[in-house]
């Protein structure tokens, strides 16, 4: 029943703040309501947590090891019920979720001045959908949260975002994102059915169960293609390369709140898909499929970086340095061992903390100068109080210094890696020499250099400060002592290596 | 006796309808009056619509040659008078600053659902043909009404002179089917085709030609020229009807053809349709995008629709009858909730409707709930998840998945994801504020006009439905057809 009313709360929430400030406006009523509703969350998220025991040894075959679940009969023409369940993945997802939810409700506090109330039904049904997407164990459900959050984040884009350049504005922007994540999302509900088809032929039992479903025999062809039709579904999202159009152009135009969930949440969702739908539903295509998604995922490395580094936009920078890190969890994912499993969670939990940061920080900025442009700023460092030092650990993070998050999740998956797959991981860490490079580029371009002018422009208030300290404080926790991340998601990713070596890896 | 009562039970809701309409007549002739007309058919509408509950009762039930009534046609029959209903609530703001007749508006709508009744119990040419112009004449009168406009009575004549084409074919054809197999009956059909196979190809011919003359009616690729003049011309509530009533009723009929006549379906034949149906989608999403006027646009998103509806019947089976069940009774709640908000918007009268894309820009900081409502029907529209419209679009691609028609499931995926950029233009206008060329908006009381009340009752459905669909698809699966 905490599954329901974690999933609900968020909703409820959302249209609380709608109608209210319909009554009061204008008002700040709204925003309370978000950041309690988000607290609640992450309350319960915290609280299951607590109760919960997720160091259980996983088997093959059996049913999983969830820690809650919660089933309740839904469409029974085609035997799909409202199945929620919990654990270790799940968790660590949703308690991310949780905290950047607040945040993201707390970075709006003074960009958003008109439509408060829509404004946050938006915000909080995002967070409700993505709670969905983490919860959500029947393939319907999974699909039906998968879509539904992509309409509030389009309005978030298009109703709150910034216009660009002429020709770049945000209904573009958000329109071009709807129309990437929803057709590439229909390619994953004809996979979706023709999973469910295959095994009704072979049982006549319709089910959209992911434990039914994952034990339903597939032949070579089919089942590629059907794994296919995640894979690209997730593909997109994440970013891998040649699906990422959207992705800085969303980021760019999207209000601080909305980069922060998409950097911070949404681009997870596909790498939990991957982890949770495409490797167990297709274990052997998965692995046939394997060497495809991790040459992508170094392209996609790469690529980004070098995007990233010819970016004049802070945001869309730090938008591209988001694929070039979701190569590293691509190729975590694909290699198949514990170690860089666990690697892609830290990674993940890591990458939403210092992408947060450097999202948030940008807001900042952009309300103190009303530029994005990189060329228009230099000399920032000693004008902003405390910001830039907060960047610089931000950025220091992004590039994977040891003692973040990020130099953990990514030591972890080329270590693990590197048993399997050598040369990816050879060619890979290249990849960390480019990170450095922009990351240091965007240091040096927004902080350091000649200054525009001397006055100051303000520094950071208490709730900012406090907002960056968190954050802070977060990352240094992931970095030093990451066995907090690592005990929650053992188990479900013993599972995940599991099924995938129910066939062995040819690259082996 | 008791069998005449049990016929007359059977056909009550067309009987019911036909009272009406001489009810109607005759309070016209006895005194004008505007609410005393459209009063009476709301009367005739609920009391037909009440009928079938005892028409249940007799299922499934041949009555004469030429009507078979099932459940089938009571679940269809009920679609329509419900859509009829909502048509006559929404013409009567509209009708009320006409400077015209107003009252044989009602005529005209009442006759037109008697029509498409007729055509969803027909199991024969004869009630086919009679049904099907029973159904469109009056639909030229009322496409034409506001006459003093020109691009609507250019909207009738247009939509007269295809019409009549389109019957020629229809008549054609059937003379062929006629003169190949004997019978005018569907079922008849396939003995009198098993016992002379040397007509296979005059079949073919016949049946082709029914399938244009109806797929003109159901506005599918290449037969669509016609569509979204219409529906930009004729007024609100007309364009309602169009899009509802007359595509259920066709699609209904094509349905039973093509379940009981089954044999004149073959492999070519079915191929074809299947081309039909993927044209439909591309180039209906395709020519949209492109639009400014919401009517135009709605008409072209009906042409897509109608092609992912053909897949249905391209992949027949259970599932496909199912399915076509399901879309249609979530497209109908959808599209008369997009026109509705569309005529309340240009409600009353005052010269060409509201169509053009600014006009709405900003509905929703006026208009907050319309604008919801018309958010809604938008998404339900483009199928995402939360709305009627997703569990149609589920069910097609369900369909082709199910019978393999991996090409027809693709193209609805691909035209899925162009009709959404159409539709999310058309949605985020209404929440953009800088300030329009010209506003319009509906008067101030809509939510307390019965079709305000009717078009936020469809918003509840196509939310409810969306999110828990189970009644709907038992109530579609009650809905068998008969093998009579």
């Amino acid at each position: 029943m905490i599954l329901c009313w974690l999933l609900f709360v968020p909703f409820i929430g959302g249209l609380l703040c709608w109608q209210l400030e319909s009554r009061h406006a204008p008002s700040q009523v709204p925003r309370w309501i978000a950041l309690l509703t988000m607290l609640i969350v992450v309350g319960l998220a915290l609280w299951l947590w607590m109760t919960g025991d997720y160091s259980l040894a996983g088997t093959v075959g059996d049913s999983p090891s969830w820690v809650r679940e919660f089933r309740l009969g839904w469409i029974e023409r085609f035997g799909i019920s409202f199945h929620l369940a919990i654990d270790g993945l799940s968790l660590i997802m949703i308690m991310l979720t949780g905290f950047l939810g607040v945040l993201a409700v707390v970075c709006s506090w003074r960009e958003i001045t008109n439509r408060i109330g829509f404004f946050h039904l938006n915000l909080l049904w995002i967070i409700g959908g993505v709670i969905g997407v983490f919860l959500a164990i029947d393939l319907f459900l999974f699909f039906f949260f998968w879509e539904m959050m992509l309409v509030p984040m389009y309005f978030l884009i298009a109703l709150w975002g910034h216009s660009g350049s002429k020709g770049n504005t945000r209904i573009g922007a958000a329109m071009k994102f709807f129309i990437y994540t929803q057709a590439s999302g229909l390619l994953m509900l004809v996979s979706i059915l023709g999973l469910v088809f295959a095994h009704y032929s072979q049982t006549g039992v319709f089910t959209f169960d992911y434990v039914v479903l994952r034990d339903t025999p597939l032949t070579g062809a089919i089942s590629y293609v059907l794994m296919l039709g995640f894979f690209i579904a997730f593909a997109v999202k994440l970013p891998v390369v040649p699906l990422h159009g959207w992705l800085p152009d969303a980021h760019a135009q999207a209000p601080t709140a909305g980069s922060v969930d998409l950097a911070g949440i949404l681009l997870k969702t596909a790498a939990y898909g991957m982890l949770r739908f495409a490797i167990p539903l297709f274990p052997e295509a998965s692995a046939q499929f394997a060497p495809v998604a991790m040459a992508l995922g170094l392209v996609g490395i790469y690529y980004g970086a070098l995007l990233a580094f010819s970016q004049t936009d802070v945001k869309r920078l730090i938008a591209c340095s988001s694929i070039s890190h979701m190569g590293f969890v691509l190729i975590g994912i694909y290699s198949g061992t514990l170690l860089a499993l666990q690697g892609v969670i830290v990674q993940m939990v890591a990458h939403a903390f210092s992408a947060a940061g450097l999202f948030i920080i940008s807001g900042q900025i952009y309300e103190r100068i009303h530029t994005r442009n990189m060329s228009e700023m230099g000399g920032l460092f000693g004008r902003m109080g405390a910001l830039p030092g907060f960047a610089l650990v931000f950025v220091m993070a992004s590039l994977g210094m040891p003692g973040t998050g990020n130099f953990i999740g990514e030591f972890l998956i080329l270590f693990g890696a590197f048993e399997s797959v050598p040369w990816v991981v050879v060619l890979a860490s290249g990849g960390l020499i480019l990170a450095a490079i922009y990351s240091l580029v965007l240091m040096h371009r927004v902080y350091w250099g000649t200054p525009k002018s001397e006055a100051s422009l303000g520094g950071l208030d208490p709730r900012e400060y406090s907002m960056m300290l968190l954050l802070l404080v977060l990352t240094l926790w992931v970095g030093l002592f990451p066995n907090t991340v690592l005990d929650i998601s053992q188990t479900a990713m013993t599972e995940v290596t599991d099924w995938f070596a129910v066939s062995p890896l040819p690259t082996r | 006796m008791t069998q005449f009562f049990t016929h007359v039970l059977a056909l009550a809701p067309l009987l019911i309808l036909c009272a009406t309409i001489v009810t109607v007549m005759l309070a016209i002739a006895v005194r004008r009056h505007h609410f005393t007309a459209a009063t009476l058919t709301v009367i005739g509408l609920n009391a037909a619509l009440l009928s079938l509950i005892g028409v249940l009762q007799v299922t499934p039930i041949q009555v004469t040659p030429l009507f078979i009534i099932d459940d089938f046609s009571v679940l269809f029959g009920a679609i329509v008078l419900v859509a009829s209903l909502a048509c006559t609530t929404l013409a009567h703001a509209y009708l009320e600053t006409l400077p015209d007749r107003r009252e044989e508006f009602y005529l005209l709508l009442l006759c037109s659902a008697g029509g498409a009744l007729a055509l969803i119990a027909s199991r024969h040419f004869a009630s086919l043909f009679i049904g099907l112009e029973l159904l469109s004449v009056p639909l030229y009168g009322m496409v034409a009404y506001a006459y003093r406009d020109r691009i609507s009575l250019e909207a009738g004549l247009k939509y007269m002179v295809l019409s009549g084409a389109a019957s020629a074919f229809l008549l054609f054809g059937m003379a062929l089917l006629y003169a190949a197999s004997g019978s005018l009956e569907y079922v008849g059909l396939v003995d009198g085709m098993a016992n002379g196979g040397a007509h296979q190809s005059w079949v073919l011919i016949g049946v082709g030609m029914m399938v244009v003359a109806l797929a003109f009616k159901l506005s599918l690729v290449p037969f669509h020229v016609w569509t979204p003049d219409v529906y930009e011309g004729a007024p609100g509530p007309v364009s309602a009807f169009l899009a509802t009533v007359s595509k259920v009723a066709v699609f209904a009929l094509l349905l039973r053809f093509f379940t009981l006549a089954a044999p004149a379906a073959n492999d070519w034949l079915l191929t074809l349709m299947g081309v039909i149906a993927f044209a439909s989608m591309m180039i209906g999403n395709l020519l949209a995008l492109r639009q400014r006027n919401v009517k135009r646009l709605l008409g072209y998103s009906s042409i897509a629709h109608l092609g992912y509806l053909m897949t249905a019947i391209v992949a027949g089976g259970d599932l496909g009858t199912e399915a076509v069940g399901v879309y249609l009774a979530t497209y109908v709640a959808t599209t008369l909730g997009a026109f509705g908000v569309v005529t309340l918007v240009s409600s009353p009268y005052s010269g060409t409707d509201a169509g053009a894309l600014h006009h709405y820009r900003g509905l929703f900081w006026r208009r907050p709930y319309l604008a919801a409502v018309f958010t809604v029907m938008m998404l339900s529209l483009a199928g995402i998840p939360m709305t009627a419209g997703f569990l149609g679009k589920f069910y097609v691609i369900a369909v082709s998945v199910e019978s393999g028609l991996w090409w027809l499931a693709g193209g609805i995926v691909a035209g899925s994801a162009i009709g959404l950029y159409y539709y999310l233009r058309m949605m985020v206008i209404m929440f953009l504020d800088e300030p329009g060329e010209s506003r319009r908006d509906a008067v101030s009381g809509w939510g307390q006009q019965s079709g305000g009340i009717m078009v936020l009752l469809l918003a509840a459905a196509v939310a409810f439905f969306g999110i828990y669909p189970q009644p709907l698809i038992a109530l579609v699966n009650a809905a068998g057809m008969a093998s009579g």
